[in-house]
């Protein structure tokens, strides 16, 4: 078993307070899915602003630091044997619905 | 979080009543006057729920949590806008009352939630305001509907809920109105027009000219909340609401009774009575009762009388319909419509036979409004047929699908067409 992570990017935010629940509703499904076969270890969403300091004078400028739909919006950790599993696993993410991506990468193993 | 948390679940509708409840809160911080901001705020607030809830999972209270980022969101608004020679007096009182104290999480204290909710139900049906905004701005801001689904419940356009919405918020600036609930006379006459928005509300979610199943209901148990809203409040507590919450209640209680498996309409007499909901039975017979203590007869109170009537009778044939008839008799002489001389006709024919209720048909005053109105033809479509007029029947039968859209109504023309030629074969027989 290894560990992958999940990056979640860009994905349709609904206005309408209705199809909100909907959406919610979809996301718990899958990681319902996920906890029951014990693939999933966290997750957490990053917020929307922040500050980003560039090399070499470390100058800090506010957020945004790449376009809206580029943005990280949140990550998982996940249990998988291969990268292959870990990508099946990101094919049922809702986020495709809204046009997202999921960037699926396996966490370094630091003592082989 | 570890891998035995369970998952919190959400409620039904939780986000939508979420934002009715929030906006009516942020309303008493900005002013009826500045709504708009009002519903960023709150938008805002709903994306950020959603955003964090969909990766990290429900947190036990989500109420709680979202109330905690609108009021943050509003104090960010209030900070960094200039918004504050803006805001409406109240806030402005709360916040010189206790220097110490927070205002804004005074607000989300549950009976203060309550109260703005019943301040947004007055303001929504306030009498300067035309008919359908009210009701389009009461699904909006109470509802949280958005405007599709607005578009879709009243069966019109995205454009014209736009432009009913526009036209309230217009009003809201140009007559300076306050949000807040009237007191002494102008409540009483202001509660009765709550309670037009709220009958209205239904009867659109009841009507079978709404195609879609899941609004109907959706609509109709957004009536029922608010009236609940209504009566559980001490300034709109009285007999009449808790009549017109008894009339909803039990209405609703066929809900799952009126169609087949294949979404065709059943009548009344063909329904399945043990598919009646006992429980909403029982809380309209609740209310109903709760609506006795008054010293005045509401048309609700006649209505809800006549609805129980159908709901404790063990079948068709034993309804008390003499009993409906003194209703529909004191209805029609208390809110005098042709609509209800209709029905009152129909309770006539049960009691003395078809041939009566056609001449109770004939003699409704304004009968020609109801020209176009299909039910007029489908009524006497069916009595023509049980007096075994076949012909007339088919007549008015047609009649009756040229005054229709629906299609779920055409289907049940088309069966009781066919009705008509089992019967003019049969008399063919004879």
């Amino acid at each position: 078993m290894s560990n992958f992570m999940f990056l979640f990017r860009g994905g349709e935010t609904p206005t309408s307070p209705e199809r909100m629940q909907a959406q919610m509703q979809k996301w718990m499904n899958w990681i319902q899915r996920l906890r029951n076969d014990g693939k999933y270890i966290a997750g957490d969403p990053l917020q929307g602003t922040g500050k980003v300091l560039r090399s070499p004078n470390k100058v800090i400028t506010d957020g945004p630091f790449a376009e809206g739909k580029e943005i990280v919006g949140g990550y998982f950790l996940v249990r998988a044997e291969t990268i292959d599993e870990a990508a099946d696993m990101a094919k049922d993410c809702p986020i495709f619905e809204g046009g997202g991506s999921v960037e699926v990468r396996p966490v370094q193993v630091i003592n082989p | 979080m570890s891998d035995a948390a369970s998952i919190h679940s959400l409620v039904d509708h939780f986000f939508r009543h979420q934002s009715g409840k929030l906006v009516a809160v942020m309303t008493r911080v900005f002013g009826l006057q500045n709504l708009e901001l009002v519903e960023d705020v709150v938008q805002g607030a709903l994306v950020q729920a959603l955003e964090a809830w969909k990766i990290h999972g429900v947190p036990e209270d989500p109420a709680a949590w979202m109330y905690r980022v609108a009021r943050n969101k509003a104090l960010d608004v209030i900070r960094h806008r200039d918004v504050a020679d803006r805001l409406n007096p109240e806030w402005t009182r709360l916040v010189g009352r206790d220097e110490g104290a927070d205002p804004l999480s005074l607000l989300f204290l549950s009976h203060e939630i309550a109260d703005s909710q019943l301040r947004m139900i007055f303001t929504c049906c306030h009498p300067q305001l035309p008919e359908e905004s009210q009701i389009a701005l009461t699904l909006k801001t109470l509802c949280g509907f958005s405007t599709p689904e607005i578009a879709r419940a009243l069966l019109t356009t995205e454009a014209n809920v736009k432009k009913r919405i526009a036209r309230a918020k217009r009003k809201f600036i140009d007559e300076e109105i306050q949000f807040e609930v009237p007191s002494g006379d102008a409540l009483k006459a202001r509660l009765g027009s709550v309670h037009t928005v709220l009958y209205l509300l239904f009867n659109e979610g009841y009507s079978s000219s709404q195609p879609y199943e899941l609004i109907r209901r959706d609509l109709c148990e957004e009536a029922i909340r608010l009236c609940l809203l209504l009566f559980d409040h001490p300034a709109s507590t009285n007999s009449e609401t808790a009549a017109l919450l008894a009339l909803m209640l039990l209405h609703a209680s066929r809900f799952d009774a009126r169609l087949d498996e294949s979404g065709n309409i059943l009548l009344l007499e063909e329904q399945d009575r043990g598919r009646w909901n006992q429980n909403l039975i029982e809380r309209g017979i609740y209310y109903l009762n709760e609506s006795a203590s008054g010293d005045h007869i509401s048309r609700y109170h006649l209505e809800a009388a006549i609805a129980a009537h159908h709901s404790i009778a063990a079948g068709f044939a034993e309804t008390n319909w003499a009993a409906i008839l003194l209703l529909y008799d004191d209805l029609t002489q208390l809110h005098p419509s042709p609509i209800h001389e209709l029905n009152r006709a129909i309770a006539v024919a049960q009691v003395s036979g078809p041939d009566a209720g056609i001449a109770a048909i004939q003699r409704i005053r304004g009968l020609e409004s109801l020209d176009d109105y299909h039910l007029l033809h489908a009524t006497l479509g069916e009595l023509h047929r049980r007096a075994g007029r076949a012909e007339e029947a088919r007549r008015c039968f047609r009649r009756a699908m040229e005054c229709t859209v629906s299609m779920s109504e055409q289907r049940l023309l088309e069966r009781k067409l066919h009705d008509c030629d089992v019967l003019a074969d049969s008399a063919k027989r004879i």
